[in-house]
């Protein structure tokens, strides 16, 4: 059957309308392709400008050795001690951050009346608003002295405890809000249900709401390990800058943002080994972060397809 | 207007069998969202090991009347509640002194949408039982199959038991969430229009579940299909902005209705 008029008429329209999407479709396409064409960029030169280290330190050297001291005579290029600084700094913090921020999103989206929710919401975001540097002359003159009082006498000026739970307790609004937003998504019908067969208020909220939550919750706690590893400022200022190949958090150490930040203050010639470590440093940490976004994105995977 | 309920206990006559007994009775019972009263003086009795079923035009409030029976509003601030919810002639289920959370143990409920819990198959039907404390592997096994096959949904999953509750159809999960409901062993359970996001062979499904089980629980049904009241109910409410206005056997309500709307209503000509 041939088309009507009115037909041909519409099927024009249509086209225009196809035209428009197109366009807007190729717009959101170039969106997206061009973040992800920045992070390429971004590895791409962290990449480049490293390949110089390793004609001069093997791969092996630079992964496996104990030691870091780019700077003195003869050099060592092991970031282990830089990368163990990394870890055990977000340990600490991931061990405040994460019972803390999830106990409080449960008590804001379970709990709280309305009230409270919202005076306690917009000063726990006032949190994550104070400049890092604030966070980190904290932990040098007010927890570590603290600490050295009343729990480890012998705790030593400069080390990983304070600052580690200095930023757990900034990445606590951070976890927080993200997961009261997944919670709160959580259907009333999946809670009512759990009322519905006697459950108690903390029951619903501990077996039902959190599991129900877990994907976003997992996701919160994804973004604070990238923050946690990524922090610069207050490792800088309170735990010293003194690379140490250590696992107890009582002791100095100094991660690998504290490093580049150390030595890109001062004037490195360009192409320099020094030069070239910092950018070794650099790939070292997007590799760190990669391997716990992927390490999260598949934990967060098994508990994901919720309600 | 019929203000009292008709009582069913009278229904019967002289025959006032244990069977025909009133479970649940609920008089002058008001309920107000905050300023907004939404029941005016209902006066309902449900038989014991009876399917009634309530129906009535949209916004009537036979949400607001079910959700009273296990207290569902004490969720949420400014609710009230007037009048009484009298559970086997003994106790008010509206008293203060009476907690919640008891009644929704002798209180079952199944939503419109199924629900289940983000659990495996076994968890959502064993949830009320571990949340009252039950622990022994023993009784939780015993107790989740005897509910499965109450909701005749054993055979399907005995298999897949550890498979979360969302990986089964519609129909399925509906049937999950009933088997849920019944392995506390409720008295009563309050079903909200269970079937309106089902297909007609889940419907029908959910339907011969409902007939079986009057034989161990009372039910209260609500629903917008006539037919399904007809099919599935032994007694029939019918609510009008927010007042019982109609209640008798389904036989009755369906074939010789005493009040016009209830007619108008059953005919079809609004709602
Ligand atoms: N949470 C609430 N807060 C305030 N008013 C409400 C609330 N829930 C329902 N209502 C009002 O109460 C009245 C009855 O609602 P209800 O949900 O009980 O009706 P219903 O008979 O179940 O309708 P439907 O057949 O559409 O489900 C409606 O006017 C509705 O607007
Ligand atoms: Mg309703």
């Amino acid at each position: 059957m041939l088309p009507s008029l009115a037909e041909v008429a519409k099927g024009k329209g249509r086209l225009r309308g196809n035209l428009a999407e197109r366009a807007i479709e190729v717009a959101l396409f170039l969106a997206a392709f061009s973040a992800v064409a920045i992070t390429f960029s971004i590895m791409a030169l962290l990449i480049t400008e490293s390949v110089g280290l390793f004609k001069t330190v093997s791969i092996v050297e630079f992964l496996t050795g104990t030691e870091w001291a780019p700077l003195f005579e003869p050099p060592r290029y092991g970031i282990l001690p830089l990368v163990c600084g990394t870890v055990m700094t977000s340990i600490v913090a991931l061990c405040v951050a994460i019972p803390m921020g999830t106990i409080s999103a449960l008590y804001l989206s379970e709990f709280a009346s309305p009230r409270v929710r919202e005076i306690v919401k917009p000063g726990l975001e006032l949190l994550s608003g104070i400049p890092t540097v604030v966070y980190g002359y904290f932990a040098l003159i007010f927890v570590t002295p603290m600490l050295q009082r009343f729990l480890l006498p012998n705790l030593p000026g400069f080390n990983m405890l304070s600052p580690g739970m200095v930023m757990g307790i900034m990445i606590i609004p951070l976890i927080a809000s993200v997961s009261e937003d997944a919670m709160r998504a959580v259907p009333r019908e999946l809670r009512e249900a759990s009322y519905g067969t006697g459950a108690t208020k903390l029951q619903t909220a501990l077996q039902v709401v959190f599991p129900a939550a877990a994907s976003g919750v997992s996701s919160s706690y994804i973004l604070a390990v990238s923050r946690a590893v990524g922090e610069t400022m207050i490792v800088s200022v309170a735990a010293g800058l003194q690379p140490t190949l250590t696992l107890n958090p009582t002791e100095p150490a100094a991660t690998i943002t504290a490093y580049i930040v150390q030595v890109s203050l001062g004037d490195l010639p360009h192409g320099s080994t020094e030069y070239q470590t910092i950018f070794a440093a650099g790939l070292m940490l997007a590799l760190v972060t990669l391997t716990f976004n992927v390490m999260g994105h598949f934990l967060s995977k098994r508990y994901r397809e919720n309600y | 207007m019929v203000r009292e309920a008709v009582d069913v206990n009278g229904q019967s006559g002289a025959g006032r069998t244990a069977k025909n007994r009133a479970k649940v009775r609920t008089s002058n019972l008001n309920f107000y969202y905050g300023d907004n009263q939404v029941l005016k003086g209902v006066n309902l009795a449900i038989a014991q090991n009876k399917v009634t079923a309530l129906i009535g035009p949209s916004g009537c409030g036979k949400t607001t009347l079910l959700r009273c029976f296990n207290r569902m509003h004490d969720l949420y601030p400014g609710n009230r509640y007037e009048g009484e919810i009298i559970l086997d002639s003994a106790v008010n289920l509206l008293s203060k002194k009476i907690d919640p959370i008891e009644v929704r143990m002798r209180v079952g409920m199944v939503f419109q949408r199924p629900n289940p819990f983000p659990k495996s198959i076994y968890e959502n039907v064993a949830y009320g039982l571990r949340v009252q404390g039950e622990k022994r592997r023993r009784v939780l096994d015993e107790k989740v199959e005897k509910s499965l096959r109450a909701a005749a949904l054993w055979d399907e999953v005995k298999d897949r038991l550890n498979e979360v509750g969302n990986s089964l159809s519609g129909g399925q999960q509906q049937r999950l969430c009933i088997a849920r409901a019944l392995a506390t062993d409720p008295e009563l359970i309050l079903f909200d229009e269970p079937t309106s996001a089902l297909d007609p062979i889940a419907t029908a499904s959910i339907e011969d579940l409902m007939a079986s089980l009057k034989e161990t629980v009372t039910i209260l049904v609500v629903t917008h299909s006539m037919q399904q009241a007809a099919r599935i109910s032994d007694y029939t409410a019918f609510m009008y902005l927010g007042e019982m206005m109609e209640f008798g056997t389904t036989k009755k309500i369906f074939s010789a209705p005493k009040e016009e709307r209830t007619r108008d209503y059953i005919g079809g000509r609004f709602g």
